[in-house]
């Protein structure tokens, strides 16, 4: 018989089980049982300073490494503050299961201390949540929750647990299998349209890849690269795929999209097959959907069914998981003779002209200034100290967009950037998640002065475990993207975007016990960055821009792609509806 | 128009407020919405009638099939299907008028379930919009109270069932994930 132990005791050991090493939290009230078992648990609890940072950090860990992260908060106040990071991994897919104490449950429903409707009000935050009010529920509950946020369609899941749960006593059960009739996970996709698909590509004479974050969450990294030289299609990667190809490779044309390059959108519009990678053709990317890859046929590959037709109908749908998918394609395109004809063959050649006149004719090229740091000027060096491999956790702004164009990535996970939700205050967080998941690794956490201003907290947390954290402050003084947006649409009229408050980054590092600088000069940009990398431990380097830079290419909202302002001196006009 | 779902979930706690929120979260209205065990305990069988937008009806079907609780949405909104439902009338009416409402419930296969000096309690099944008219006439005899069941569906097409088997839980052995 195994030991008697209590719930809290349990759970660690369900999370032990699962393979847990560290969770994110903040301790409270009522997951005071669960405190009291990890004082002699092998787990790493690491103490964040606000709750939504220990959803970010849990997601950052799991961003970096696809392993499911953890994150813990108390009931009542700890849960609500969760949301926004579950939100967050919800709208990008990320595996993450938070654990939340509740009041007891003959308490319920009594307006109790610190007692909110975690159930509710996670239900549409969630891909799936729990309450557990059973002790002899909870060691199943838990393991279902860690199977359902990694498999399928990854996301985070709640599991709610009662106080006396934590505090009942009973034995562990292993649990041997997992039953969830309504749960279907699609991964080998239609054979048939598999087939279909290959000889569409195959028939293509202006075909495009357009991949995404499935890629990465699929593990499919060199599946993409395969069927990418194979087939010697242009590719270009979403916000959200970043790396799944490397930024070096020959065929990459980068990022589509509002602030994609134009080479990406002019290939869009263009091409005749558009083969959708583990993507959601989300509006940032499309633009105005009627004018979206007008002439393409599209093949998309998805592994959940939901996202097949939300946008755009494809012409070959396939619900799978684009790892197998593509090894199938991969298999496919290898058996059947070079059927291509002599016309295809030319045409791929005039494609790939076109395509490269694009890339040659704006290309995504940093600005630098003699007079002062120009932001694309911060991105390049960055990029330059990078080599492609260092991991950047973005904040959430215009730094976001300069770095997604103009730093690269030679694999994947190492571009943590929250994409579809755009939380300001995601960067610093998922960069200490990213940090304790790959502890040897250089972590830059690039932010803003605004969404810095959101993770001042987090700095403690950073300072007290010693992370290398080297946090990059693109501060222009500004919400630079909103002001943009009132600079560009609302007639320059400036409202409640300016930061005319900042610390004194070497007073505050040096408060928080570390090291930090401002610079303000571009001869010193270079040395101020080798230095805070060179630096043992953490080092904030608060980089002043220039204030009054916009990010471009950009499309404007309700334009198609193709129609990108390319610079400021371009007249700027919202075409009409 | 409205369409007609008709669904197969877990009989769980939660799960009917997972199916509501994917309409509510667009700000749709539920005509009606009825829920009940199934011969399996574990499971309910719910039929929701609502007006959604004719371009976003199939989205919402395939994000209720994504629900962990759901085993089957289905859309019978255009296929054949039978649907009923079940009022309860109250009826207070003058001692002359008493014969004529019989004559009429009867019309519309009503059944007394309950008779007193004030009136009666009528109930009757059919389809909704029979029942509008039969709500309609018994009205005209006087004060009324009424209760609908909300719409009950059946689709007359079998429509295969896919069940996830259960899995083996890797977690037995302490292993990563």
């Amino acid at each position: 018989m195994s030991t008697l132990m209590n719930g809290a005791r349990m759970l660690l050991e369900c999370l032990a089980r699962e393979g847990v090493e560290c969770i994110f939290g903040y301790p409270g009230g009522v997951t005071l049982p669960l405190y009291d078992a990890l004082y002699e648990h092998p787990i790493r609890h690491v103490l964040v300073r606000h709750e939504e940072n220990a959803a970010f950090a849990a997601e950052g860990f799991a961003r970096a490494t696809g392993k499911v992260g953890v994150c813990c908060a108390t009931s009542g106040p700890g849960a609500t503050n969760l949301t926004t990071g579950l939100v967050d991994a919800m709208m990008d897919s990320i595996p993450i299961v938070a654990i939340t104490g509740q009041v007891s449950s003959r308490l319920i429903g009594s307006d109790a201390f610190q007692e909110a409707d975690t159930f509710g009000i996670t239900r549409s935050c969630t891909k799936h949540n729990y309450l557990v009010k059973r002790l002899e529920d909870l060691a199943q509950t838990v393991h279902e929750a860690f199977y359902v946020a990694a498999t399928g369609r990854p996301g985070p899941v709640l599991v709610d647990i009662t106080k006396d749960v934590l505090q009942g006593q009973g034995h562990y059960q292993p649990v041997t299998a997992i039953h969830l009739p309504g749960y279907k996970v699609f991964t080998e996709g239609h054979t048939g349209q598999i087939r279909r698909a290959a000889q569409m590509i195959q028939e293509a004479e202006r075909p495009l890849v357009y991949a995404g974050g499935g890629i990465i969450a699929a593990g499919a990294a060199a599946e993409l690269r395969e069927f990418v030289e194979r087939i010697d299609a242009p590719a270009v990667t979403t916000l959200m795929g970043l790396g799944a190809l490397p930024s070096e490779h020959p065929n990459f044309i980068s990022m589509p999209g509002m602030h994609g390059s134009y080479a990406a959108n002019m290939a869009m519009t263009e091409s005749d097959v558009l083969i959708a990678l583990g993507v959601r053709f989300d509006d940032r990317v499309t633009g105005r959907l009627a004018a979206f890859a007008p002439h393409a046929k599209v093949i998309h590959v998805d592994i959940d069914p939901a996202e097949i037709g939300k946008n755009r109908a494809p012409d070959v749908p396939i619900v799978g998981d684009v790892k197998r998918v593509l090894a199938k394609l991969n298999k496919l395109l290898a058996e059947s003779p070079e059927s291509t004809s002599e016309t295809v063959t030319a045409a791929r050649r005039a494609w790939w002209r076109r395509v490269r006149a694009w890339k040659e004719e704006h290309p995504l090229r940093p600005v630098t200034s003699e007079t002062e740091i120009k932001p694309q000027h911060l991105m390049a060096e960055i990029d330059r100290l990078s080599g492609g491999e260092a991991i950047v956790a973005s904040d959430v702004g215009q730094h976001q967009m300069w770095a997604a164009q103009l730093v690269r990535f030679n694999a994947p996970r190492l571009w943590l950037n929250s994409g579809g939700l755009g939380s300001m205050g995601f960067g610093l967080p998922a960069a200490i998640g990213a940090q304790f998941a790959r502890p040897g690794k250089l972590v830059f956490a690039l932010v803003g002065d605004g969404g810095f201003q959101m993770s001042i907290p987090e700095l403690g947390t950073i300072s007290s475990n010693g992370l290398p954290i080297k946090i990059v402050v693109m501060n222009n003084g500004y919400l630079g993207m909103v002001r943009q947006w009132q600079e560009l649409f609302y007639n320059n009229r400036l409202c409640a975007v300016e930061l005319d408050c900042f610390p004194d980054a070497a007073k505050l590092a040096g408060a928080y016990g570390f090291t930090g600088r401002t610079i303000e000069s571009p001869r010193e940009l270079r040395a101020a960055l080798e230095e805070a990398v060179s630096t043992p431990g953490p080092y904030l380097l608060n980089v002043k821009v220039s204030p009054s830079e916009c990010v471009y290419p950009m499309v404007p909202a309700g334009a198609g792609i193709h129609e990108m302002v390319l610079g400021p001196p371009q007249p700027v006009a919202v075409p009409s509806r | 128009m409205m369409q007609v779902i008709s669904l197969l979930l877990e009989n769980k706690p939660g799960a009917l407020m997972r199916v509501t929120g994917l309409l509510t979260q667009r700000g749709y209205n539920i005509e009606s919405l009825t829920v009940a065990r199934t011969h399996d305990p574990e499971l309910s069988r719910m039929t929701i009638v609502v007006d959604v937008d004719a371009a976003l009806r199939q989205q919402v079907i395939k994000q209720m099939n994504r629900l962990i609780n759901v085993l089957q949405a289905t859309d019978l909104t255009d296929l054949p299907a039978v649907v009923r439902e079940l009022v309860l009338v109250r009826i207070r009416t003058t001692m002359e008028s008493r014969t004529a409402v019989l004559k009429e419930a009867e019309i519309f296969g009503g059944r007394v379930v309950d008779s007193s000096t004030e009136g009666y309690a009528i109930e009757a099944t059919g389809d909704p919009e029979k029942l509008n008219e039969f709500v309609d006439v018994m009205r005209s005899y006087g004060e009324i109270e009424v209760t609908r069941s909300g719409a009950l569906a059946i689709g007359l097409e079998a429509k295969k069932l896919r069940l996830q088997p259960p899995v083996p839980t890797k977690a037995v052995t302490a292993q990563k994930v």
